[in-house]
């Protein structure tokens, strides 16, 4: 069963971009970690960065069909950050990898225990009815 | 696929397990097996079958293992033994069924089962595998090596449980067709060949309930991509082949008088298999092989669908009574309870829970089936 990892961060830049050269080293050796781990284990299908919220635009279309974009964002909202895309065997093994990426670590190494939003893929194909 | 594709998908794995059962060192042994492939599928359509071609197979395979075990020089000792592939082997020995055990040995996750037993026994390559489960190609290599080394320890020739090979099997079934592969279509294959080499009554069951769900797959979606249920089944499309084969292989199966799981789910799709029309269902029949099948598995599925046949033979009524009793977080529960609030002439609440359960679909086809249900309802009720 396939699941999508959501990483949902506040508006405005990324927070991490105030982080000192250490922090911020630690936190990418952390995440390169955890990917690597997920590709051994045969579990990834995907995996996306997203820019930061204050580049974000929505768009809508007019009345003429050509396109109106909006932004940048209040800082309380909140934007997907990135995500990953597993394939594991139960909803317990995607839950327990999203809270092993909201640990990941943050200012002084502390874990920062990020939201992480937990979505199943819809099915395929589809049983009989 | 060539004729020669198929005579290689066969064989693969009988070269597979003769050399597993010599050498050990699954890894390897596979390894050497995927390049005897490569170098049968360049040699022979251009040069015509080898008089032997298993022994042709087996040959360049084992050259490749003993290729392999030399370049090892931590195994220098077991080279000269491996140097010297006794001549009396018994040459038309199949090691197959060891090696299906292998593959789904039960300490291997469903998913790595599945992935070796494709490979491994089912002799589709890891593009074809990724393709059909909608990975990408190098996550299911991951998952095949590491599979690999997972099994690597376990000896050979054990005997396997034959249990989890069959539910591996069922899962590759259920899992139907993407890509290039028809992997219900290789689910039959793999379990026919099972049955051909084991006398065993569930899987016997397994193959029936296989060939009698596939005969119904031609009528299960419409043209337009909609699932038709059962009820609304265009019945001529049925496989009438498949039906009769299923049916004759179930018949045997449930004479040994060992009923199990699969048996009874045969059971039941022989059932309908055997209407005509959907009104000429026997319900009756039906909800008692359900009886025995909640029995055997006490599995909720079950036990829903054990709720759905009593609504057809006794009532809604006695439907929703028995659906009652069963936890409503149960997937399809309120979908079951939306039919039979309808059939009972409870249109309001049947257009409410049928929205209710579109919301909770598990997949697209079945979340549009339940939608529709719904505005059907809804508009009948505006007019």
């Amino acid at each position: 069963m396939k699941y999508m990892l959501m990483m949902n961060v506040p508006g405005g830049a990324y927070p991490y971009t105030q982080w000192s050269a250490q922090d911020w080293q630690r936190h990418l050796a952390f995440l390169k970690s955890f990917n690597a781990k997920l590709t051994q284990a045969g579990e990834l299908v995907a995996i996306e960065a997203l820019s930061a919220p204050d580049q974000a635009k929505r768009v809508r279309a007019g009345d003429d069909g050509q396109p109106i974009t909006d932004g940048v964002f209040p800082e309380a909202k909140e934007f997907l950050a990135g995500y990953w895309l597993v394939d594991v065997d139960t909803p317990q093994r995607a839950y327990q990898l999203a809270a092993e990426a909201s640990a990941a670590p943050g200012p002084g190494g502390k874990p920062l225990n990020m939201d992480i939003e937990v979505r199943q893929l819809m099915r395929s194909p589809a049983e009989e009815l | 696929v060539t004729n020669v594709q198929h005579l290689l998908r066969d064989l693969a794995p009988q070269v597979l397990g003769m050399l597993l059962r010599r050498y050990g060192d699954f890894a390897a042994a596979e390894d050497a097996v995927q390049e005897a492939l490569i170098a049968a599928a360049d040699t022979w359509p251009r040069e015509g079958l080898p008089d032997k071609p298993r022994a042709w197979l087996t040959q360049v395979a084992t050259r490749r293992m003993i290729d392999h075990i030399r370049a090892e020089s931590a195994r220098r000792e077991r080279e000269a033994a491996a140097a010297e592939p006794s001549q009396d082997e018994t040459p038309e020995r199949d090691d197959t069924l060891e090696l299906l055990f292998m593959c789904c040995h039960p300490a291997l996750s469903p998913a790595s089962a599945i992935a070796l037993t494709l490979r491994a026994v089912g002799g589709l390559t890891t593009r074809q595998i990724a393709q059909a489960y909608l990975v990408p190609e190098a996550t299911m290599a991951q998952r095949i090596s590491r599979a690999k080394r997972t099994v690597s320890g376990v000896r050979f020739n054990q005997p396997g449980d034959v249990a989890t090979v069959l539910r591996v099997l069922y899962l590759v079934f259920n899992e139907g067709y993407s890509g290039d592969v028809d992997l219900a279509a290789e689910a039959i294959r793999l379990t026919r060949q099972l049955a051909a080499k084991i006398n065993h009554e569930e899987v016997a069951g397994l193959l029936a309930l296989m060939l009698l769900q596939h005969a119904r797959r031609p009528a299960r979606t419409g043209p337009d991509g909609r699932l038709v249920p059962l009820a609304e089944q265009d019945r001529s499309l049925w496989n009438t082949r498949l039906i009769a084969e299923g049916v004759d292989v179930l018949q045997a199966a449930v004479g040994r008088d060992r009923l199990g799981d699969f048996q009874a789910q045969a059971a039941i799709a022989a059932l309908h298999a055997d209407a005509r029309t959907a009104e000429e269902t026997d319900w009756v029949q039906i909800v008692e092989w359900y009886d025995e099948l909640v029995r055997l598995t006490d599995n909720p599925v079950a036990r829903l669908n054990r709720a759905v046949a009593v609504g057809q033979a006794d009532g809604p009524r006695a439907g929703l009574a028995a659906l009652a009793e069963l936890d409503p977080a149960l997937p399809r529960h309120t979908a079951a309870a939306a039919y039979m609030h309808e059939r009972d002439g409870d249109p309001v609440t049947a257009a409410r829970l049928y929205a209710e359960a579109a919301r909770s679909a598990p997949s697209l086809p079945e979340r549009d089936h339940l939608t529709r249900q719904a505005a059907r309802l809804n508009a009948q009720l505006r007019s």
